[in-house]
């Protein structure tokens, strides 16, 4: 009861939330990438919010089932096939034991989400099942899951949910080379020159190779700072962008340092992160300044966004209302003996 | 008492509190302080506070609490340095100096124009203030390494450095949590676990302890090692 892998892909981890309240003692958050993605996957299938999924990175993996579920494929477009037939993505899909659902290579962002109704047997480890692969704690045995490994279902039922027809959504995202991320100044914008701030927010940055889940670099013109920028190390968030001496900005990304000793020049709105981990290489990235009350409305007008989706959802389809319908006369036509 | 503090966004979702920066035990006293009076005052949606030598990072849920709301309630908050500072305790780590565990410190020694012994003495000789944990987990970041113990990283650094191991980086001592690459100075190891993740309390050394160390002979590290399995 679950699924088997038979190709890892090229780094495919199980991921939530992140594992938060440790950070005080050196343990990194990790968690997904993409928060609102995974979030779609898990609301397609009325999975709770932090339901554990898989997150594949630019090559997917190769799974076979090995008992009924429903599962759900968002994120990057990564071509899914169940059975080597095309599978539609942002949609709910029964699956059956034997299936065999395959990712193949990213055409559109660098990383998708796979979630199961049947919830993926992982322990949790300080609360959370994500994978942190540089501690190599939680997750599939703290890695990257390989061909051969096995993973049990964690429920054996939910093979069936409701207004199941429904269960799928006209999101297409992800698909232009190009993304405007808007940004909350700070914590220490104060260490760049003024000519260094209007370098940032006036011109464009590309999209480096050194991009991992760690973080990614970006090309562009120098970042000015006024004498350097070392800081004494403090706290860094998911979406922070450093500027160390090279003048290149690195935002960094799920799997960063508790701690940091460059200089933040901004932080990324929570709401445009997506859009900035499913950049691929060679994209360009604007940064357009925001305050935080502006940042935090952006955060509301998304969940009224992600409530909308999960109404949508659960309402009856179409074709099973005309059905209905349609029986509602055929009854009055046909009345009971 | 209440300090005047510095409260800036680093980004939706998280906050700094900076303190003056500087690093010495006085300021990172103050942090951990507010780290503690923060704790105390139980506001709901924060989710991590995080340390560092002169701020403390509060991270939180916008959907829960908003920056403005978060930051006016902070603003008004009490510090007592002297209470937190009560608290503190000493974490004594027995380490097995130089040898096959402390391949450097026969260079180190050298260097620093003492004896292996005296090297050895004047490491054990104080207790370090542990400002923060962070680079890799239960990493301690150390003060108070004397003078004439610092030594500079090894150029190439180590492809691994096995657990438990007590380094020297510059002005900085401190504990290697986990088996990883570095560029310290090894002079000496400790059989006890820092940090085990299957542990109950996964960290032996918490932001605000003073560590002490205490040398140990091979047979006395072997016997505490077979403790610690």
């Amino acid at each position: 009861m679950g699924v088997r892998i038979l190709k890892g892909g090229m780094c495919t981890t199980i991921q939530d939330f992140g594992r938060t309240g440790w950070q005080n003692m050196g343990i990194r958050v990790c968690g997904v990438m993409d928060r609102r993605s995974f979030r779609i996957a898990n609301l397609l299938l009325d999975n709770p919010e932090n339901e554990a999924v898989m997150e594949c990175t630019l090559i997917g993996p190769t799974l076979e089932f090995t008992s009924s579920m429903i599962i759900s494929v968002t994120g990057g477009d990564f071509r899914p096939t169940l059975n080597d037939d095309p599978m539609p993505m942002y949609t709910a899909v029964y699956v059956t034991k034997g299936d065999v659902l395959r990712l193949g290579t990213a055409v559109t962002g660098r990383t998708c989400y796979i979630a199961f109704s049947n919830y993926l047997q992982i322990p949790v480890v300080m609360g959370s099942r994500s994978t942190d692969l540089t501690a190599g704690i939680g997750g599939f045995k703290g890695r990257a899951l390989q061909a051969g490994d096995y993973i049990e279902s964690r429920i054996k039922r939910r093979k069936y949910l409701p207004n199941f027809l429904s269960r799928t959504l006209p999101v297409r995202e992800f698909d232009e080379d190009h993304a405007t991320i808007r940004v909350v100044m700070g914590p220490q914008d104060d260490m760049f020159s003024r000519k260094g701030i209007e370098t940032f927010l006036n011109s464009e940055y590309t999209v480096s190779g050194s991009f991992d889940r760690m973080g990614v670099r970006l090309d562009g013109r120098f970042i000015e700072s006024k004498r350097g920028s070392d800081i004494l190390s403090d706290g860094t968030v998911l979406g922070a962008i450093q500027v160390p001496s090279h003048g290149k900005p690195i935002v960094l990304l799920a799997d960063h340092q508790t701690t940091g000793g460059y200089a933040k020049i901004a932080v990324a709105a929570g709401t445009d992160l997506p859009k900035l981990v499913q950049r691929r290489v060679g994209d360009h990235i604007r940064f357009q300044r925001i305050t935080v009350e502006e940042a935090q409305q952006l955060a509301s007008a998304e969940e009224k966004e992600l409530q909308a989706m999960r109404n949508q959802i659960h309402r009856p389809c179409r074709e099973v209302l005309e059905c209905r319908l349609t029986a509602g006369r055929l009854k009055k036509l046909f009345p009971a003996e | 008492m209440t300090l005047n503090l510095t409260i800036v966004p680093e980004g939706d979702s998280a906050l700094l509190i900076r303190f003056e920066q500087k690093i010495n035990p006085a300021v990172n006293a103050q942090v951990l302080a507010c780290m503690k009076a923060v704790r105390e005052m139980q506001i709901e949606g924060i989710s991590d506070l995080v340390p560092g030598y002169a701020s403390l990072m509060v991270c939180y849920r916008p959907q829960v609490i908003s920056y403005k709301a978060l930051k006016e309630r902070l603003a008004g908050m009490e510090i007592d340095t002297e209470a937190a500072a009560a608290e503190t305790r000493t974490v004594v780590i027995p380490v097995c100096y130089g040898g096959e565990y402390g391949p450097d410190l026969a260079a180190c020694a050298k260097r620093a124009g003492m004896s292996e012994e005296a090297f050895t003495a004047l490491h054990c000789s104080v207790s370090y203030p542990v400002y923060m944990l962070g680079f890799m987990p239960g990493f301690p970041y150390l003060g108070g390494l004397d003078e004439r113990l610092v030594t500079p990283r090894l150029e190439t650094p180590r492809v691994k450095i096995p657990a438990g191991s007590v380094g020297i980086g510059g002005s900085q001592t401190g504990i290697y949590p986990m088996d990883s690459p570095g560029g310290w100075n090894l002079i000496g190891r400790t059989p006890l676990k820092i940090y085990d993740p299957m542990r109950q309390e996964p960290f032996l050394i918490h932001p605000g302890d003073l560590v002490r160390f205490v040398p140990v002979d091979e047979e006395e590290y072997h016997r505490l090692a077979q403790e610690v399995l």
